[in-house]
C-alpha cells in the first residue's frame, strides 16, 4: 500500500512495486491526461510536476514519491477554469492531434518556473549571469524534451512565449 | 520489468550494507536504471532507494567544491559557484538530456550511466558487456556512436556522459563509502575501467560501494568551453565532444585542460595533448598537431570512422575559440 499526493488529494493505492507514476495515474487513478508516448524518457508526453519540478513520470517509481506533491495536467486547470498555458495553447492552436499536448503544457509551466528561478540553458550566452530572455531559441532548447510528431512546434513556441511574457493565455 | 524487493535507505551506511547483497542496486534518479530494467538488461533483485539520504548539498571545501551525490543535474548546472568558476561543467550538464531528465538525474547516477550501444540494449543481440563471453555484435554492426579510443577486441562501447567529460577536465574526484564503513577517494581514471577482457565491469567500484560526493579542486579560471557535436541540436547524445579550460598568459597557453566525449570507452583525456600545447603560443599548426597526437591510436570500426576526421576539426575549432587565434 502506498500513498500518493496528486493535485492536492491523497490517494491510497495497492499497486505492484514496479508501478511507475505514469501507470499509477493512468491505470489506477483514472487520470489519463498524462500520456504514454515512449515509456523511456524520450518524448515528454508523460511530463508531470513533482514538488513543482517537471519530470518524466514514466521513468520514476510511484513508491519512491510517497509524500511528494504531484501535479498533472488535470491539476493545472479544467475545461471551465483553464490554466493560462492551456488557454494559450488553444488560442495559438498549439497542437494538431493533441497527443503530446498535456506533456507540452505541463512541461512549459515547469520550464517557466525554471526561467523565473534564473536557470541558464544550453543556448544562454552568459551563464555566469543567467538569462531570462524568452527568445524562440531559448524556448525551443528548454522544451526539447517534448517531442511533437505533428510538428506543431511554431505554434507551441508562440503559445509559451505569450504566457512567459504576459502571464496571460488569451490575447 | 522483473520484480524486486524495495528498500528505502535511512542513512548512507545502511544503504551500502544493503546494496552489498547479491543482485542489489542503488536507485537515485532512476532515469538510466529503470530504462534498462524495463527491457530487462538490468534485473536487480533488490533496489536500494537512496533518494532520501542527506547527500544533496553543494558546499565549499578545500578551496573548491564538494558536491553531494544526490544533487540533481539541474541544480548543479544552475549553482552560481559552478556557473562562475566551473563554467565547463554547467555547460556540459546543460548540453545533456532534457529539462525533465536533468531534474531527476543525479551527480552520482550520471557518472554511472551505462553505454548507449544499441546491442547492449537489444537482448537478442550478442554483447560482452551485457552477457560476458557472448560476443560483440557492434564490432561489425551499427557502431556509429561507439568509441575509437580505449577499445578492446571484446567491446567498443563509448561512455555516454557529458558531465563526466567536464569532470575529467576539472580533475574531479569521487568520494565513496564501502559496505564495511570505510571511505575512499577515486580520480576518474581510477573510477572507470577500460573494457579490456572484462567489459561487463564499467568501474572499479565494489558491490555496495556508494558514491557520496564529488570533489572539485580550486577553480582554474581561463576560458571554459564545452563543444558537443550531435545528430540534432538538442536532446541527443554526443557523437564527439570537447571540454576545454584554456588560460593564456603573455601570448602563451599556460593552463590547458582538455577532455573528450564520444570517442573513448571512458571520458577521455590524454596528457600528451596537453603537454604539446602547454607553454606554447597558440597557432593553427600547433592545434592540428594536438589533434594528431590525440588521434594517433584511434581506430574506427566502419560506421564510426567519421569520428576521426570530425574530431580532427572539432578540437582545433575549440582551441581557436578559446584563444582567439585562427592562423
Ligand atoms: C532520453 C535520454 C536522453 C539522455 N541524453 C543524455 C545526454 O545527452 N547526455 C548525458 O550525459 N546523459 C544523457 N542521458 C542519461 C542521463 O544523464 C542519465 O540517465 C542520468 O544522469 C542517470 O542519473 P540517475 O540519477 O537517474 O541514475 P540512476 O538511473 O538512478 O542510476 C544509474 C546507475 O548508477 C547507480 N548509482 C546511482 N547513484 C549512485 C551512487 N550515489 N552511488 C553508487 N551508485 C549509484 C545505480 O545503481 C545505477 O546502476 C539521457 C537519458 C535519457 C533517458
Ligand atoms: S560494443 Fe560493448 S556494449 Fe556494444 S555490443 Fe559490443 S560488447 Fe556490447
Ligand atoms: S512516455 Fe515518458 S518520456 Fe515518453
Ligand atoms: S500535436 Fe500531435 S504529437 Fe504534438
Amino acid at each position: 500500500m502506498i500513498t500518493l499526493t496528486v493535485n492536492g488529494a491523497e490517494h491510497k493505492l495497492d499497486v505492484d512495486i514496479r508501478t511507475t507514476i505514469l501507470d499509477a495515474l493512468r491505470d489506477h487513478l483514472g487520470m489519463t491526461g498524462s500520456k504514454k508516448g515512449c515509456d523511456h524518457g524520450q518524448c515528454g508526453a508523460c511530463t508531470v510536476l513533482i514538488n513543482g519540478r517537471r519530470v518524466n513520470s514514466c521513468l520514476t517509481l510511484a513508491v519512491m514519491h510517497e509524500g511528494d506533491e504531484i501535479t498533472t495536467i488535470e491539476g493545472l486547470g479544467a475545461p471551465d477554469k483553464l490554466h493560462p498555458m492551456q488557454e494559450s495553447f488553444l488560442h495559438h492552436d498549439g497542437y494538431q492531434c493533441g497527443y503530446c499536448t498535456p506533456g507540452q503544457i505541463v512541461s512549459a509551466v515547469g520550464m517557466l518556473g525554471e526561467v523565473k528561478d534564473g536557470w541558464p540553458s544550453h543556448v544562454t550566452g552568459d551563464i555566469a549571469n543567467g538569462g531570462t530572455d524568452l527568445s524562440n531559441e531559448e524556448i525551443s532548447e528548454r522544451m526539447s524534451g517534448n517531442l511533437c510528431r505533428c510538428s506543431a512546434y511554431p505554434n507551441i513556441v508562440d503559445a509559451i512565449r505569450q504566457v512567459g511574457t504576459t502571464g496571460k493565455g488569451a490575447a | 520489468m522483473k520484480s524486486f524487493a524495495y528498500e528505502r535507505a535511512s542513512d548512507p551506511k545502511a544503504a551500502a550494507a544493503i546494496a552489498s547483497r547479491a543482485h542489489a542496486r542503488f536507485i537515485a534518479g532512476g532515469t538510466n536504471l529503470l530504462d534498462l530494467m524495463k527491457i530487462q538488461v538490468e534485473t536487480p533483485e533488490t533496489l536500494v532507494d537512496i533518494t532520501r539520504l542527506p547527500l544533496k548539498e553543494i558546499v565549499e571545501a578545500g578551496g573548491g567544491l564538494k558536491i553531494g551525490a544526490l544533487v540533481t543535474n539541474s541544480d548543479l548546472a544552475a549553482d552560481e559557484r559552478v556557473r562562475r568558476d566551473y563554467e565547463v561543467l554547467s555547460r556540459a550538464l546543460l548540453a545533456g538530456a532534457s529539462g525533465q531528465l536533468r531534474n531527476k538525474a543525479t551527480t552520482g547516477g550520471n557518472f554511472l550511466q551505462r553505454t548507449r550501444c544499441n546491442y547492449f540494449y537489444e537482448t537478442n543481440a550478442r554483447c560482452n558487456k551485457r552477457e560476458p563471453g557472448s560476443g560483440c555484435d557492434a564490432m561489425n554492426g551499427f557502431n556509429r556512436i561507439l568509441a575509437i579510443l580505449g577499445t578492446s577486441d571484446k567491446c567498443i562501447a563509448s561512455h555516454p556522459s557529458d558531465m563526466a567529460v567536464a569532470m575529467r577536465a576539472l580533475d574531479a574526484e569521487v568520494e565513496t563509502l564501502k559496505s564495511d564503513g570505510s571511505t575512499r577517494r577515486l580520480t576518474l581514471p581510477e573510477l572507470y575501467r577500460l573494457p579490456g577482457d572484462t567489459p561487463e565491469r564499467d568501474t572499479n567500484l565494489e558491490a555496495g560501494e556508494l558514491i557520496t560526493a564529488v570533489r572539485l579542486p580550486k577553480p582554474l579560471g581561463g576560458t571554459q568551453i564545452y563543444r558537443k557535436v550531435r545528430d540534432r541540436a538538442s536532446y541527443a547524445f554526443a557523437l564527439v565532444s570537447v571540454a576545454a579550460v584554456i588560460g593564456v598568459e603573455n601570448g602563451r597557453m599556460e593552463t590547458v585542460r582538455l577532455a573528450f566525449g564520444g570517442i573513448g570507452t571512458m571520458p577521455w583525456r590524454d596528457a600528451r595533448v596537453e603537454e604539446a600545447l602547454t607553454g606554447e603560443a597558440p597557432s593553427a599548426a600547433l592545434f592540428a598537431k594536438a589533434a594528431d597526437i590525440l588521434l594517433a591510436e584511434a581506430k574506427g570500426h566502419g560506421e564510426n570512422d567519421f569520428k576521426i576526421p570530425l574530431m580532427r576539426r572539432v578540437l582545433p575549432a575549440v582551441l581557436r575559440e578559446a584563444t582567439g587565434v585562427s592562423a
